[in-house]
């Protein structure tokens, strides 16, 4: 990918050496990677892939059993670094979350406007929130007749940008979207999907997209990484690793992916065989 | 009806004409003048985004219908009528002719019964087969789904989720139908299980001939896998025709417009067309086409008159209710 703008970027995110396991099973196991300053990198994978786990230990809804996470050279997963209201909200002003489903992450009986100015009064207290509010629901193309809504009198992609707004409200450094866009019609998720451009592009927010579709990721990310029973099996720049797959397991992610003259019959066996 | 011919082999496993569907407290319906067909061993894709009515248009093959709803026009199973039909006839229908796959199969399963009994007990219990010859069928279907007997003695909690379509299929087979509906069947799962239960689908009906209504919202899927493809937008039939000239040369500006919003894997990178707005409310009244709003071919006439399936000049079975099908052919033509 070209770089945007002269010299190298900052890494704003990196992770190194990740393990998490769940009895027997290694749901993460020795993940790396690197996000650089309004980078986009996207984690692709089945589920069972770790995928999942790994954006939820970079959030904090998740412990690891060993490795780092590092946001601008900041450890978030060194213990005793977690306690405290104040460390709580710092962690969350530099990495913030968007959930698939928009139907399970807002409140029902909060109204947009009263979400967004929650979550301000949170982390800014002192500010003009009733401003800011406005610029937020502008910021994702929400009307003021959308502010005064409860969540069900909106529509499900109106719904996933007020989730997008409260995670831009604290002004974070990386936003991880799990499966941001599956839930939503295909017209709808080009709406968001433009609208997450545009805010990389005037913020210069890090997005870690994890997905399974790999159409959203060419569309969307810089880099990849390829995840499978909790390890990387291939990472590089987007166009580079879905044009040129080394990895059989990329090679049937991609050859799964339903075109004209699709053969299911050959997935599948390859699928066995692997 | 007051034909008189003696009775043929119907040609199509299912046949809905004129489907209106209304329910209460809407403005307009929800189904609005539905035309569908589907020949036997021929695999056709209804495609639309939520609120389209293509679940409930294949919900309405089996009579299953929200409360209260009003309905006109005819859905024909095996050339019989089934909303017309009594309890016991539509019994029938529901057991052998017609069979479903929902989208998660953990929501069709008992949790706490096991797959044996999950997958005799529709044939137990209409008197079809005896237990045990329900056994001998289920063995059977299970292997052609690519199962092991073993899966019988499990609880679905027991299997992954790619399997437990695979029962589900499985069960839906058990009494031979002739038309199978499927609704989302692999929206749950995995790219890699999809292709597996899509070769499945297409291998058993290459063996039995059943005619599958494929409903999805992913328009990629429909090209791959289908012989005809229907598009829905609010309740109407947008378009419908051979998969191929659909996705090549679609003649509805809304299913050009739904093609340019997917991403995919050969197109260009970066932003997206999206379509501007939503998709119109129930509780709104349709005085013309449903999709006038949000077109960008959209005239006058587009508000006030609601367009009529045309065919396309050279294919007599491509279909699209739009005023302005022409313009918008020469228009992608140009583009490409």
């Amino acid at each position: 990918m070209p770089d945007n703008g002269p010299g190298p970027r900052e890494t704003v995110l990196e992770v190194t050496g990740l393990r998490r396991s769940y009895g027997a099973v290694r749901a993460v196991d020795d993940v790396s990677f690197v996000l650089p300053e309004g980078g986009s990198l996207g984690i692709v994978g089945e589920s069972g892939s770790g995928k999942t786990t790994t954006a939820r230990i970079i959030v904090g809804l998740e412990r690891a059993d060993g490795g780092k996470v590092l946001v601008a050279g900041r450890n978030r997963t060194a213990r005793g670094e977690g306690r405290g209201r104040v460390r709580r909200l710092a962690r969350a002003r530099e990495v913030q979350m968007v959930f698939q489903d928009p139907y399970l992450s807002l409140d029902p009986r909060t109204g947009v406007e009263a979400a967004l100015r929650e979550t301000l009064r949170l982390h800014f207290p002192g500010r003009d929130h009733a401003r800011r509010t406005r610029e937020l629901l502008d910021q994702v193309g929400l009307g003021t007749r959308a502010a005064d809504a409860l969540p069900r009198q909106l529509s499900g992609g109106q719904r996933q940008r007020v989730a997008i707004a409260r995670a831009l409200a604290v002004e974070p450094s990386v936003l991880v979207l799990d499966e941001a866009v599956a839930a939503l019609d295909v017209s709808v998720q080009a709406q968001i999907l433009n609208l997450l451009a545009d805010i990389r592009e005037q913020t210069g927010i890090a997005y870690l997209f994890i997905t399974h579709d790999l159409g959203v990721v060419r569309c969307v990310t810089d880099e990849i990484v390829v995840m499978r029973h909790g390890r990387i099996v291939e990472a590089g720049a987007t166009p580079e690793v879905l044009a040129a797959p080394r990895h059989p397991y990329t090679r049937l992610l991609l050859e799964s992916v339903p075109r004209p003259g699709w053969d299911p019959e050959a997935i599948a066996a390859a699928r066995r065989a692997l | 009806m007051t034909t008189t011919t003696p009775p043929t082999p119907p040609a199509h496993t299912l046949d809905i004409q004129g489907l209106r569907i209304t329910l209460p407290g809407t403005a307009r319906p929800v189904l609005d003048g539905v035309d569908l067909t589907v020949s036997t061993g021929e695999t056709v894709a209804l495609v639309g985004e939520s609120g389209s009515g293509k679940s409930l248009t294949s919900r309405s093959a089996l009579r299953l219908l929200p409360p209260g709803a009003v309905v006109e026009g005819t859905v024909r199973v095996g050339g019989e009528d089934v909303l017309a039909m009594n309890a016991a006839q539509l019994r029938t229908v529901r057991a052998s002719a017609a069979a479903m796959v929902f989208q998660d199969p953990r929501a069709s399963v008992n949790p706490l019964r096991r797959i044996r009994d999950f997958l005799t007990e529709s044939a137990t219990l209409t008197g079809a087969m005896s237990r045990a010859d329900a056994t001998v069928r289920a063995t059977e279907l299970l292997q052609a789904v690519g199962l092991d007997a073993a899966v019988l003695r499990k609880y679905p909690g027991q299997v992954s989720g790619g399997m437990l379509q695979r029962v589900v299929i499985a069960a839906a087979l058990m009494g031979d139908p002739a038309l199978l509906l499927a609704d989302e069947p692999t929206t749950a799962l995995d790219v890699t299980s999809q292709a597996e239960v899509i070769a499945l689908l297409a291998g058993l009906r290459a063996r039995f001939g059943t005619g599958l209504l494929f409903v999805t919202h992913d328009l990629d899927l429909a090209a791959a896998i289908s012989d005809r493809v229907y598009v829905m937008y609010a309740g109407r039939i947008a378009e419908s025709g051979p998969a191929e000239a659909l996705f090549e040369r679609p003649r509805h500006p809304y299913t050009a417009a739904l093609l340019a919003s997917t991403p995919r894997m050969d197109g260009p990178r970066g932003r997206l067309a999206a379509i501007d707005g939503q998709p119109p409310d129930l509780r709104q009244e349709l005085h013309g086409c449903a999709f006038a709003a949000r077109c960008p071919l959209a005239t006058e006439v587009c508000d006030q008159q609601v367009p009529l399936p045309v065919a396309a000049p050279d294919r007599p079975g491509h279909l699209a209710a739009c005023h302005h099908s022409d313009r918008l052919e020469g228009s992608t033509v140009d583009a490409r």
